[in-house]
């Protein structure tokens, strides 16, 4: 039973209204995106693209509104942020202290804890009990390129147990109110209030590999081709340039690798149950100089890459992870998607391609300048 | 590549033990002569194993005589390729070597009319032309087809007496020798007169695509061009149309066991058994001039003389039918899968460039079935009618005691051939004994022994100092001869069981390795094992739906090993330069078929 079945149609007193709270990914139409936040709306985005994302539930921005309703919160933010301008460095750190703490200790309404409830012991049934997951902020204005940072919250790793998925939600709600945040958007010009924040909580995944994609060669912007970057374990030190990845090259058409690079892979970033947090340790002999892909794997990712583009229209820049807990082949999740830039704007300025002669005229001027002397 | 970076002089090169003397078979200009030492030493030459993977009989080097000759031709004389000549040919210790012409750079220009003129007619008037060289080449075969070699009679026929005729029964028989001879030389000029201009047009279609995608796998351009109803590969499918009226008709059972004639008796008896009759021998003509072979050696068995090769290999797909398998070819698969892949790339190109895919791919798909059919015309159908012939002369020679094997002649060259002729003619008019039964027999002995020394050494894979960069297209295209594969040869690149050569068709599969060294040993190989082999004909279809995988030394893109694996939807690897003789049958491999790797797994 999914997250909105249980909460719309349960048995409990939770039941009426949990919809508007809790939207697992999957079941997310395109008319809850606004509800969603930009990074939940993205992960739903994907999932009706075709792409497998790791599974998990949206705490909507109606929760966040009816929290600040509940308590009154609106004015108090208000009357705080209006005179934030009169404080130096030191005091809008305080002042925004201050604000985060109004929303950390008043209680979470009773019907929007019920459904968080629902939607992670929903989760637990799935994968098992006390699930890890990541809460991660999802503001409403993270889809406007140029205010990305508006929005921006925390994300916690390694939240275990409902009231502790609970209490994240509600700093997710609390991180919109960091100093940094609230200086960008007075900057801007926007206003505090009007954006809202939504969370996600999403199981973690345990990767035994993941990476990066993009679906194009950013060599050369040859949209014929894949390119995979691939670590052992989780993608972070990869994306931050820790480790040497290995790199597949794919023809999008055929799916077939055409260049391999076998890094060697000395560290991997993995998961410590017990101490539910992450460790950097190092890659065991045997499997340092072997790829960190499957065959198959490799074809599933670069599957998945084609099918996004497609369904999204222009070249995408991709993180993605290998869930073990799926079946081999099945276990590609995305992380995130955005589109590709450098070549997407580039190309409106690209030199008029080179003319080509055909028929006889093309057979003389391939027989004159045979591909292999060109190379 | 490094400057002292060469292959040996083939003048340094001796003659296995046990060979000496391999030079009295061959014409002296196949040979390297001392007196062109300095010139031909300064000459790059690879070993054509791909097509000649076997030393050659006597007899057997007018295939490779008429083959290049034609082949130079059509680019030097009828079409003045501008940068390209002819192969220039040599054989050494058995083994034939091939050397690219360039035309020099200053004399190109003057070329560029002519053939925008000769070649551009051929384009424009492909299909009317290919239908006159269908009309051609079955008169060739029908001229062989009526070519007798009949003993000669005691007496000249009365009615030549009374007509006045004045000639005698020889007259004929070396004039049919001589003719058989020049329709072979005919249909090796027909073989060539599209084939160059064929991959020519493939070639134009090659380079826009890796220029547009670069590094797009051959494969895939292969694919996009490559034909469906193919007439080099209806004999096999003629035989699965049989396996599958046997079961279906309930005639299969008694088709399974004894020999041909005794599988054929049974049959009979079956009451649907005369209709799968009919329909067997209306399949032998024209499909089963097909030779297990590649066409080019005296030694290919051909279908049609080997009745128990078709019917073993229908004996097989009835089998797997029983066991619920399916045998035919993938045929909507591959077209569907041809349409997708060439919908994905033209999709992928500006309003600009399309039209010029879309352009040149036609052209490309117009010339391309020849490619693939004329191999099922010559060397299949017209070479398996001239070696037909060839063996009724010989053992016509062997009626008249000049050997005891019924394939002796093929251990003279083709102008002793004709010495032996006249030998038997001359004795027959005198009224006296033959010389050749007395000289030849010993000699074939002593040839035979040869043959086999040369065979037990492998050829170099190329001979003196290679050029820079391989510029030649045709080198590259039909011999996957690449500035890459060469450096691979001279580095032996043979560590940690790891084997690279050309990824000629996708997919990566596990499996045992089975070595085959010729079309006989081909009942060896057992299901789902990787056929490991110098290079594959064709013809080697039927065992293609058992292999799991093929890997051979030597063949491109263009090869017929990488069509047909195409075609099943199998793993290949081809130009592996070794991979027959560091692998050994029994071996678990992994084939990559998709990057071009071999491992020895254990």
């Amino acid at each position: 039973m999914s997250v909105r079945e249980r909460a719309t149609t349960g048995n409990g007193a939770f039941a009426t209204g949990s919809a508007r709270y809790v939207i697992s990914f999957d079941q997310a139409s395109k008319d809850d995106h606004p509800s969603l936040g930009g990074k939940c709306a993205g992960l739903a985005a994907l999932i009706a693209a075709g792409a497998a994302v790791p599974p998990g539930f949206a705490v909507t921005t109606h929760a966040y509104a009816d929290m600040l309703a509940a308590h009154d919160l609106a004015d108090q933010i208000a009357a705080r942020t209006d005179a934030l301008s009169a404080y130096d460095v030191g005091g809008q750190a305080r002042i925004a202290q201050d604000i985060r703490d109004l929303i950390r200790t008043r209680p979470m309404p009773a019907e929007i804890a019920a459904a968080i409830r629902i939607g992670y012991a929903e989760l637990c049934d799935r994968f098992g009990p006390d699930l890890p997951v990541a809460v991660r902020s999802s503001g409403t204005a993270e889809d406007l390129p140029e205010a990305s940072f508006a929005g921006q919250g925390d994300t916690y790793l390694w939240t275990v147990g409902v009231d502790a998925v609970i209490e994240r939600v509600r700093d997710c709600w609390a991180s919109l109110f960091t100093a940094r945040a609230i200086a960008y958007r007075a900057k801007q010009g926007l206003g505090h209030l009007e954006l809202a924040m939504a969370a996600g909580v999403q199981k973690m995944v345990d990767a035994r590999a993941a990476g990066v994609a993009m679906s194009l060669d950013p060599s050369n912007g040859d949209r014929s081709k894949i390119v995979i970057e691939s670590t052992w374990g989780l993608g972070e030190p990869l994306v931050s340039g820790e480790v040497t990845p290995d790199c597949f090259v794919i023809d999008k058409v055929l799916l077939e690798s055409v260049k391999r690079t076998i890094a060697p892979k000395l560290r991997e970033l993995v998961a410590d149950h017990r101490a539910r947090r992450t460790v950097l340790r190092e890659v065991d002999e045997a499997r340092r100089n072997i790829p960190s892909l499957t065959e198959g794997q490799l074809r599933a990712v670069a599957r998945t890459v084609k099918t996004i583009e497609k369904a999204i229209g222009v070249p995408q820049d991709i993180e993605w992870a290998i869930d073990p807990h799926l079946p081999e082949n099945e276990g590609v999740v995305l992380l995130q998607s955005r589109p590709e830039t450098v070549w997407t704007n580039k190309k409106t300025e690209t030199a008029p391609a080179r003319t080509y002669a055909t028929g006889i005229e093309g057979v003389l001027s391939t027989l004159l300048s045979p591909l292999a002397a060109r190379k | 590549m490094t400057a002292q970076a060469r292959f040996p002089s083939p003048y340094d090169l001796k003659a296995p033990q046990g060979a000496e003397g391999w030079r009295e078979f061959y014409p002296y200009f196949t040979l390297f002569q001392d007196e062109l030492k300095s010139a031909d030493e300064k000459r790059f030459w690879f070993c054509d194993a791909q097509h000649w993977p076997t030393p050659f009989r006597p007899f057997d080097t007018i295939m490779v005589e008429y083959a290049c000759k034609c082949l130079g031709q059509y680019n030097t004389r009828h079409l003045l390729v501008p940068p390209a000549n002819g192969v220039d040919y040599r054989i050494h210790n058995g083994y034939l070597y091939m050397s690219p012409m360039a035309v020099p750079p200053d004399q190109i220009p003057a070329r560029v009319p002519h053939f925008l003129e000769r070649a551009g007619f051929y384009f424009q008037n492909w299909n009317a032309l290919l239908e006159k060289w269908h009309v051609k080449v079955r008169k060739v075969i029908d001229d062989l087809e009526a070519l007798t070699f009949e003993p000669l009679p005691d007496m000249v026929p009365k009615e030549w007496i009374f007509e006045g005729r004045g000639l005698d029964n020889t007259y004929d028989l070396i004039e049919n020798y001589d003719r058989a001879i020049q329709l072979c030389y005919k249909a090796w000029q027909y073989h060539f007169e599209f084939l160059n201009l064929g991959y020519a047009a493939y070639l134009d279609f090659f380079g826009f695509c890796k220029e547009q995608f670069p590094n797009i796998p051959d494969q895939a351009i292969a694919r996009m061009v490559q034909g469906i109803d193919v007439d080099l590969f209806r004999p096999d499918d003629e035989l699965k149309k049989l396996a599958r009226l046997a079961v279906e008709s309930g005639v299969g059972d008694a088709l399974m066991s004894g020999s041909v004639e005794q599988a054929l008796a049974a049959a009979a008896k079956h009451p649907k058994g005369g209709a799968w009759i009919d329909a067997w021998n209306a399949a032998k003509y024209p499909w089963f001039n097909f030779t297990s072979g590649n066409g080019f050696y005296s030694a290919d068995k051909y279908w049609i003389e080997h009745l128990d090769i078709p019917l073993g290999y229908v004996r097989n797909y009835i089998t797997q039918l029983k066991k619920g398998a399916k045998i035919e070819r993938p045929t909507a698969e591959v077209a569907a899968e041809r349409e997708r892949i060439t919908k994905e790339y033209a999709e992928l190109l500006n309003k600009d460039t399309r039209p010029v895919f879309e352009q040149k791919l036609g052209l490309a798909r117009t010339v391309f079935p020849y490619v693939e059919n004329h191999n099922f015309y010559i060397e299949h159908w017209s070479l398996g009618v001239f070696w037909r012939k060839m063996r009724e002369l010989s053992r016509l020679f062997m009626n008249a005691g000049f050997w005891s094997d019924p394939e002796g002649m093929f251990f003279l060259n083709r102008n002793e051939v004709r010495e032996a002729l006249f030998d038997y003619c001359s004795a027959w008019a005198v009224g006296a004994d033959a010389i050749g039964p007395h000289y030849w027999p010993q000699r074939i002995e002593q040839r035979k022994k040869v043959m086999a020394a040369l065979a037990t050494h492998k050829p170099q894979p190329a001979l003196n100092e290679p050029p820079d960069v391989v510029t030649e297209p045709f080198t590259i295209m039909l011999w996957g001869i690449t500035t890459d594969r060469i450096s691979s040869w001279l580095n032996g690149a043979t560590n940690s069981g790891q084997l690279t050569g050309m990824a000629a068709s996708p997919g990566a599969v596990e499996g045992l390795a089975r070595v085959i060294r010729s079309a006989d040993e081909l009942d060896q190989i057992k299901d789902g094992e990787i056929l490991v082999t110098p290079v594959t004909a064709p013809s080697w279809a039927p065992v293609f739906s058992k292999i799991s995988a093929t890997v051979t030394d030597i063949g491109g893109m263009m090869s017929h090993a990488a069509i047909v694996c195409r075609e099943y939807g199998l793993p290949a690897v081809t130009a592996t330069g070794s991979a027959s003789s560091i692998i050994k049958t029994g071996q678990k491999l992994r084939v990559d078929g998709s990057k071009g790797e071999v491992t020895i797994l254990s």
